[in-house]
């Protein structure tokens, strides 16, 4: 077992006072002393995380567009330049091999990968890469995201950057630094990625401008409570998106136009209505879902694939894999118990953005 | 570093319990267990007049990160159970051996806490863990 990698923030998390766990080949900061309270931080004020462990990758070269057009299920033909489109990867059965954001920027793409399916995601863009096109996977760079409805405002003081105006789902260049109007929390904020030798700086002017430093913990909450899917546990290579509530995601095209070849996409359209499908669960009773968990419903029996205990609506949510047309009252086993749930379509939390 | 106070006798399975001045012993999880589990969302304790055995499963606390079960360190009867950790189970991370005790026990024997760990041997306990 090799030695976990260390974000240019590490030692920014000792001295925060982090618990840090070793977290898909990192080390990572699972919180600072209380993950509820990193968590009410984000929805009420202005929370942040270092996300470096994230697989940053650019692509250039005149087969770019031609090759993302392929690997990614979503289709980045119409994205215009400063516009971010979120999506899949999928292999020849369309199972997910990741979801990812890819950046359209002056010269090519940046895609943004998971760090637990980074190597996977790298081989499998090497292999399908053109010789237009050239990968550069990035490893000199860090990326934090500044989260909750404080978040524009903190930025702003921190950086003298106002990011107010950058519509959802868009990003801009100041210099060598990307600013994105993106997250994964479910609240309003920004993601940068800066060049590695300024991120403890960076970090530092956020503490100043009171972000409070959060840890994997509460992004796990946070993400949930969202109803956003994280890959390795509602999703993996074995689920299509369209049985994780991502097949708004994928772009079939019109139907005049010419068919667009990307992988997968032979056999996602024999899986267009699988029978199990994604959705959310709340607890009625005491008790947390926790993943593998089995749920009883009208429908026949499903499988919990990421529960927890909602620290905003004071109790258990879960994402479940269900027979399709599941509805209503439900059954979770917790432990020994079965205690009645109730079948319900993410996001659990009204959006704040 | 976690606290392990001198007084107290100790469970391998991370319960603490103490005897009180009227013979009743009163049980909670330590300071290192708590630390481990992170914030604690949700306690479920013993029935009063509940039988718990030495040893034996009596309760279950969850954490933001898993769920664990609770032993109960000697044999006896449940004589109480700390009903404020049903809407405060954030006490056992802020007060593990204060407000945040979880059940009180009538023990059949109290020497049966004599077959626990000391404070000095929970410790060593706990640092061969990690």
């Amino acid at each position: 077992m090799t030695e976990p990698r260390r974000t240019p923030l590490y030692d920014e998390h000792l001295a925060c006072g982090a618990r840090v766990v070793p977290f898909a080949g990192w080390s990572m900061p699972l919180h600072y002393g209380s993950q509820i309270a990193e968590h009410h931080a984000v929805r009420q004020g202005v929370g942040m995380f270092d996300v470096s462990h994230m697989r940053v990758i650019d692509v250039a070269g005149a087969g770019a567009t031609d090759f993302l057009r392929t690997v990614f299920a979503g289709d980045v033909a119409s994205l215009a330049r400063g516009r971010a489109l979120y999506g899949v990867l999928l292999n020849d059965n369309a199972g997910i091999i990741d979801d990812a954001i890819v950046y359209r920027t002056d010269d090519g793409y940046r895609v943004v990968a998971n760090a637990g399916t980074s190597e996977r995601v790298r081989s499998w863009l090497v292999r399908h890469a053109s010789d237009e096109t050239h990968l550069h996977p990035r490893q000199d760079v860090a990326m934090l995201a500044v989260q909750g409805p404080r978040a524009i405002d903190c930025f702003h003081e921190a950086t003298g950057l106002d990011a107010s105006a950058l519509p959802r789902f868009a990003f801009t260049w100041h210099e060598e630094r990307m600013v994105a109007r993106t997250g994964y929390t479910g609240e309003d904020g920004v993601e940068a990625i800066v060049p590695a030798e300024e991120a403890a700086s960076l970090w530092r002017r956020l503490t100043e401008a009171s972000a409070t430093p959060a840890g994997l913990g509460a992004r796990d909450t946070l993400r949930l409570e969202a109803g956003l899917n994280l890959h390795g546990h509602d999703m993996d290579e074995s689920t299509p998106p369209t049985a994780v509530g991502l097949g708004w995601t994928v772009a079939w095209g019109e139907d005049d136009a010419p068919v667009r070849r990307f992988i997968g996409r032979d056999a996602l359209e024999r899986q267009r209505r699988p029978e199990q499908v994604l959705r959310g669960v709340v607890l009625e009773g005491r008790g947390v879902m926790r993943e593998g968990f089995a749920v009883a419903t009208e429908r026949g029996e499903g499988v919990v694939t990421s529960g927890i205990f909602s620290p905003t609506l004071g109790y258990s949510i879960a994402l479940a894999r269900l027979p399709r047309g599941s509805k209503g009252a439900c059954s979770v086993q917790v432990r020994s118990r079965e205690v009645p749930g109730r079948i319900v379509r993410p996001p659990f939390l009204r959006s704040n953005k | 570093m976690s606290e392990t106070p001198e007084e107290l006798h100790y469970a391998p399975s991370h319960e603490w319990a103490r005897l009180e001045e009227d013979g009743t012993v009163t049980v909670g999880i330590t300071d290192h267990a708590q630390d481990a589990l992170g914030d604690i969302v949700y306690v479920e304790l013993p029935d009063e007049e509940q039988q718990v055995e030495a040893g034996a499963e009596a309760g279950v606390v969850e954490s933001v990160k898993a769920a664990s079960d609770i032993y109960a360190p000697v044999t006896g009867v449940v004589i109480a159970a700390n009903e404020v950790l049903e809407d405060a189970p954030e006490r056992v991370n802020e007060d593990p051996y204060g407000d945040g005790w979880f059940f009180r026990i009538q023990p059949d024997d109290p020497g049966e806490l004599e077959d626990l760990l000391d404070a000095a041997a929970y410790d060593e306990m706990c640092s061969e863990e990690e």
